[in-house]
């Protein structure tokens, strides 16, 4: 093994003065600050408010941009009667290496539906987010694509979202206890969750 | 006498107003200015009814917080000592203030004020009789903490600033020779002239290598970064560790107070004070012989607007070297101090007087 000798290069005079390397420095931060300024300036003013003039995302007000496959809070899509696309074939709790969903299925009243979600509970506090029973799924009945980050709750017990949640991702805790047998539609919140993959995606990213 | 008195009051109502409330506004200045020059936003939450006002509300509930904050003396700690200290600090800084010319002379009938809080022959020694002082609180603080880290940390701050000092005290005497005066008034006064019919004789005309050694052994004295050695709030500990709400307050407040008063000592040294290049008492005179006339009134309010506007260029570049420099070790510190800025004071003194000498004789 051979040795590497690291020459440490001795400051030239002009280093060791001190006062160019000092003046050099604020040159880079004065450039930033002017020009940062003279942006903020412009916003105020209502100007060139596509240039950003600070890297921060001021958070609960201003969301950041997110990848357009992330993956975020989960949603059970409906069909076009309002109902629940699933079908209760368990795949996802399946294949859910966490563990985190419970199906009860039901029998349909319609006869060319074999099944329907009587239950449908996720727990978030165990979710791992790794979209596996998005992929499992053979309906397209659950998806990740509320774009809700703010999972948070006092307790363990607000982290189980139910089927009402799951399908209005608008709603928060605490629920109103639903009465109504299943399925049914199940909208109190206006809904809102139709479409193709794509729109919805347009249309959840304005989500409250 | 009871109109001096009152003049006088006046006068210090002023000074003080305006210092301390930049003081305070200091705070404000460090998060924006930070922020800005480092791509972030700053401090903008503080609001009062639903108004932030760019986060200018932040000062006050920091003062808010400072004065409801607990209160707490060590066990063992010199009570009156630890009472003292920061009370010793802020005094010296303020009461330096008063030396310090914010505009030329106002005449009033027959009485002529002169816009300074203390007329003083030797203003320049006073304010720096009163920055040595500042030292004790430092080290009050350290020594009446009990607390081994809390006193390395004021004997640091104490070695430091002594070595400044003298750095600082030789690099205006070229000033003092070239105006021939220690008073800080005709000091100012004496940078109203012009070389070659055109070139105001400021201070930084005449003395660019003093200027440079002054502010950086005058930024040494404020402990800022990068001289914060005596504080080191982040890694090493420093002498006001054992210090809570207010007390620790006027540490802080203290650090401001020095930052203003370098920045009006600049100013008044090496910028020209009030002045204003062509501004005679009587009206603009311009080199090429133009003539613009203004009130007497409008000629003093003029030079305060200039002499804040040049300290707050001076807050403004203090604080963008803050954030900009890196800290000393600590033998670099000393380094600096005594075989850097010391030796070329010294030289500055001794080339001023040499060509002073030469130009005296020769005229």
């Amino acid at each position: 093994m051979g040795v590497k000798v690291v020459r440490r290069r001795e400051l030239t005079l002009w280093e060791k003065l001190y006062l160019p390397q000092i003046l050099g420095g604020l040159k880079i931060t004065s450039v930033h600050f002017f020009r940062n300024m003279a942006l903020h300036t412009a916003h105020s003013l209502g100007l060139l408010r596509q240039i950003r003039a600070a890297v921060t995302y001021q958070y609960p007000e201003e969301f950041r941009p997110l990848a357009w496959r992330f993956r975020s809070r989960h949603r059970l899509t409906v069909r076009e009667d309002g109902t629940p696309r699933c079908v209760g074939c368990m795949l996802c709790e399946t294949v859910c290496p966490a563990k985190c969903i419970t199906i009860v299925a039901g029998e349909h009243p319609d006869p060319n539906i074999e099944k329907y979600p009587v239950r449908f509970d996720i727990d978030l506090g165990i979710c791992v987010y790794c979209g596996y029973c998005v992929e499992v799924c053979p309906e397209d009945a659950i998806r990740m694509d509320t774009r809700i980050l703010d999972v948070a709750a006092y307790s363990r017990d607000e982290m189980k979202l139910d089927i009402h949640e799951l399908m209005n991702p608008g709603l928060r805790k605490p629920v109103a206890e639903c009465t109504l047998k299943f399925p049914h539609e199940c909208r109190p919140a206006g809904g809102g969750m139709k479409g193709d993959w794509h729109e919805s995606r347009r249309t959840m990213s304005v989500l409250p | 006498m009871m109109e001096d008195l009152l003049i006088k009051l006046v006068l210090a109502a002023v000074m003080f107003f305006g210092v301390l409330n930049l003081a305070g506004l200091h705070t404000w200045i460090e998060r924006k200015q930070s922020a800005i020059m480092q791509d972030r936003i700053g401090a903008n939450r503080a609001s009062i009814l639903g108004f932030t006002l760019l986060g200018l509300f932040h000062p006050l509930a920091d003062a808010v917080k400072m004065f409801t904050k607990e209160d707490i003396i060590p066990a063992g700690a010199n009570k009156v000592l630890h009472t003292l200290a920061p009370a010793f600090s802020v005094f010296f800084a303020l009461v330096a203030f008063a030396g310090i010319p914010f505009g030329d002379r106002v005449r009033i009938g027959d009485r002529v004020i002169e816009l300074q809080v203390a007329k003083i022959d030797v203003a320049l020694l006073y304010i720096f009789a009163m920055l040595s002082l500042g030292v004790y609180g430092v080290i009050l603080a350290g020594f009446a903490s009990r607390n081994n880290y809390a006193l390395l940390g004021g004997l640091r701050a104490t070695a430091q600033m002594i070595s400044y000092e003298i750095a600082l005290g030789i690099a205006i005497i070229g000033i003092v020779l070239i105006y021939g005066t220690m008073d800080l008034q005709e000091i100012v006064r004496g940078q109203g002239t012009y070389v070659a019919g055109w070139i105001p004789l400021w201070g930084i005309v005449v003395q660019p290598v003093a200027f440079f050694a002054f502010v950086t052994a005058a930024l040494a004295e404020t402990k800022r970064i990068p001289f914060d050695l005596p504080e080191g709030e982040s890694e090493i500990i420093g002498y006001f560790v054992e210090y809570s709400g207010m007390k620790f307050g006027m540490f802080f407040l203290t650090d401001f107070l020095e930052t203003i008063l370098v920045a009006c000592l600049a100013t008044t040294l090496f910028f020209g004070g009030w002045q204003i290049p062509y501004l005679m008492p009587d009206g603009f005179r311009f080199p090429w012989g133009a003539m613009l006339p203004v009130s007497q009134w409008t000629y003093v309010l003029l030079g305060v607007g200039s002499f804040s506007i040049k300290v707050l260029f001076f807050c403004w570049l203090f604080m963008q070297l803050r954030w900009t420099l890196p800290r000393f070790r600590y033998d670099q510190l000393m380094r600096l101090g005594w075989l850097g800025l010391f030796p070329v004071s010294v030289a500055n003194v001794l080339v001023t007087a040499t060509v002073l000498a030469v130009v005296h004789k020769g005229s």
